[in-house]
């Protein structure tokens, strides 16, 4: 090292081959923070430019889908809604969803969308799926003013419990990003991720309780359904927002709790593994 | 390390596998039977896939202050260099030490976005090239000023002409804070005027004391930048030294034996009954020919012709234009007093013209015709557009300058200073006054 007094302590960078598993450089990423930030801000801004209705995407993604859900799940299916109008029972569920679904799409694409970042210079690479994951959480709560409109409009009362919400977006966006890591990694080498992503969603849509009560699921596979996170997520988030919702039973809580934090750290080594082909296959 | 190594790279090899089904272009039905053995077979490996060695065993030092240039031909393993040096790709073998950040420009413009504003992607880019939101607030005017860019601040970038794009592109990236710089071909963009900024920013970078590598094919760039140079070939390390020596050996590998050579077959010979014209070369001073020669030696043009009758009074003679087409000079083999009008007998001739060292400029050169002719009688062949060579920046005269000197040719010639005695620049102010 050099002994010089007035220079600055230069870090010494050691470049050599990579094989197998690494542990994730935490120093690294914490010193990249401010490009974070960056990437987040960039999504934004980028996203509603040039763009009739701008901020309003962000309302009538989910609003349409309620009215949609409301005709065909409420009205003519029936479906029951735990004592809760139908509209604000499925748009509760709507919110974490909508944004789990942009969130998912959006960091499993976000490698390949920037591959030049990939081949042409340093980063940690790992800032790109994240910086996706998050720039919805926007979004989402621009959405959750529209719950304060609808809330009133059909006489459910409004609550403090509504701060509960938060673990469960947390929850939601744990898995996200969980799932993000996995498919982005995945789809540099393979695109056919991008094609499946979408059909993905819509199968796991209907195996969340978005459109129909957790209760409807037989006791017996109560705990299997809970492998998904996000039916603790939703259901959790419902039962924040809305009084007389039910909550999540406590093993499917633990159960989903589990699988997340599971995708997410057996994601990021998985990225961290496959990282070093980036540049050369993206 | 020794503690004023900065960059210790030793042993680096950087193997890709080429995906052998599509590198060879096997038959559909090799294609298909491999795929059938892979689902027969899943645990296996495919045959072995055909490995390409970017970068062999390559080792050497820079050290702090150093400007390092990197030259070789397209794939000799230049780029993959770089991205290895800055971390964008992992080598296969081999260690690196690098004391220090590290910037990289490998292309400019990496990491804007159209949608963005001019203000924002300044933001971004340096946020992306690894400086904090205060560096960049700290460099901000000076980025502006340096791109030209004022009036247009808030506009998206995808808006601005490809001038502008490119000048805030290169701007945001040589503002870049880092100890160690590495450039690949940055300064192959915008028009003359500011590649000339350019240059100087890179030399105020270059003297600043910070370590740079900089990659270029061009040669004047590398020995004006650069006092010392690696040479890349095949992905090996060829040559490292003083940049004169590297260049050198870069343009002798570089110049096929193709190039500055151009012969005629007996049957399509240009010419008449008397002299017809079989080879035209331009060589060095071995008689080597080439395309490309140091500013600093010789150039030979050579006339190979056949004399088919004997014959006196026969004019060799070749005509010399810049880049551009513009005339330069003509010269003709009769300035030899020994060969002007003398009778040659049938028999194969070379007429062998030498142009100085240290006379041409840098760049390119044509040799707009060759023709054989017999003053106010007749001409033999007038060989037009025969070939083009050029010129390298390698130093002297012109390499203290820090662009392309101003001229056709850059000819070194005598001066002499003296300083006039008072009287007589008295003298000279009362005549012209």
């Amino acid at each position: 090292m050099s002994a010089d007094a007035n220079a600055r302590p230069d870090r010494v960078t050691v470049i050599q081959p990579q094989t197998g598993w690494l542990p994730i450089d935490f120093a690294e990423l914490w010193s990249h923070r401010g490009l974070l930030g960056f990437l987040v801000l960039r999504d934004l801004k980028v996203k509603y430019k040039q763009t009739a209705l701008g901020v309003a995407w962000a309302f009538l993604q989910p609003l349409v889908k309620m009215a949609i859900f409301t005709l065909f799940f409420g009205r003519l299916a029936k479906v029951p809604s735990e004592g809760v109008p139908y509209a604000v029972f499925s748009f509760a569920a709507l919110l974490p969803w909508t944004y789990f679904d942009t969130a998912l799409s959006f960091s499993s694409t976000s490698l390949v969308a920037n591959a030049p970042l990939l081949s042409k210079v340093y980063l940690p690479r790992l800032m790109l799926p994240t910086a996706a994951a998050i720039a919805p959480l926007a979004d989402f709560a621009i959405s959750l003013l529209l719950l304060f409109v609808l809330l009133p409009l059909y006489h459910v009362p409004l609550t403090w419990r509504l701060v509960w919400a938060l673990p469960f977006i947390a929850l939601t966006a744990v898995t996200a990003l969980g799932c993000g890591l996995w498919l982005s990694a995945i789809n540099v080498k393979y695109r056919d991720v991008q094609y499946t992503v979408p059909f993905l969603m819509q199968i796991w849509l209907f195996l969340t309780p978005v459109v129909y009560p957790s209760g409807l699921v037989p006791p017996a596979y109560r705990v299997l359904y809970g492998l998904n996170p996000m039916v603790a997520a939703v259901e959790g988030f419902r039962w924040a927002a809305l009084p007389g919702t039910a909550f999540p039973s406590a093993p499917m809580m633990a159960v989903s709790l589990v699988v997340s934090l599971s995708l997410l750290i057996g994601g990021a080594h998985f990225f961290t593994r496959l990282e070093r082909e980036f540049a050369d296959v993206v | 390390m020794n503690g004023d190594v900065v960059i210790a790279v030793s042993g680096l090899s950087k193997r890709y596998v080429l995906n052998s089904a599509r590198a060879s272009y096997g038959s559909m039905r090799d294609s298909f039977g491999a795929l059938l053995g892979r689902l027969a077979r899943p645990g296996e490996r495919q045959p072995a896939p055909e490995p390409f060695w970017a970068l062999k065993d390559v080792s050497f030092e820079v050290r702090r202050g150093e400007v390092l240039g990197v030259i070789g031909r397209n794939g000799a393993g230049k780029s993959t260099l770089l991205k290895i040096l800055s971390r964008i790709t992992p080598p296969t073998e081999g260690r690196i030490e690098i004391r220090g950040r590290v910037g990289t420009l490998l292309e400019v413009g990496t990491g804007f976005h159209p949608e963005l504003s001019g203000r924002e992607n300044i933001y971004m880019n340096g946020a992306i090239l690894g400086m904090t939101r205060a560096e960049i607030t700290r460099k901000f005017d000076e980025i502006v000023t340096f791109a030209e860019i004022e009036r247009f601040l808030d506009t998206p970038v995808k808006r601005y002409s490809s001038g502008m794009y490119v000048r805030l592109a290169f701007a945001v990236a040589a503002h870049l804070e880092a100890e160690i710089l590495l450039s690949d071909e940055v300064l192959a963009v915008g028009d003359l005027e500011f590649q000339k900024k350019c240059m100087g920013k890179m030399s105020a970078v270059a003297k600043a004391g910070r370590t740079v590598l900089f990659v270029s094919h061009n040669m004047g760039v590398v020995s004006r930048l650069c006092p010392k140079a690696i040479l890349l070939h095949g992905g090996r390390l060829e040559k490292y030294g003083a940049v004169e020596d590297v260049v050198c050996a870069y343009l002798a590998a570089t110049s096929s034996a193709k190039e500055g050579e151009r012969t005629w077959s007996e049957n399509d010979a240009p010419g008449d009954e008397t002299v017809r014209l079989r080879a035209v070369r331009i060589t060095d001073e071995a008689g080597v020919p080439a395309g490309v020669f140091d500013i600093r030696k010789p150039v030979f043009v050579e006339i190979e012709y056949e004399v088919r009758r004997p014959t006196n009074h026969l004019r060799m003679a070749y005509r010399l234009a810049g880049g551009d087409g513009t005339l330069i000079f003509t010269a003709a083999d009769t300035n030899n007093p020994e060969w002007n009008g003398k009778l040659r007998a049938p028999g194969m001739y070379v007429s062998r013209c030498a142009i100085p060292a240290n006379f041409l400029n840098e760049g390119e050169y044509g040799l707009q015709s060759v023709a054989a002719d017999f003053p106010f009688q007749k001409i033999a062949f007038f060989e037009e557009n025969v070939m083009r060579f050029h010129v390298a920046q390698t130093g002297g005269l012109s390499g203290q300058y820090p662009e392309k000197w101003p001229g056709v040719i850059c000819p070194s010639l005598p001066w002499t200073v003296r300083r006039a005695p008072d009287g007589e620049r008295d003298r000279t102010q009362e005549g012209s006054a």
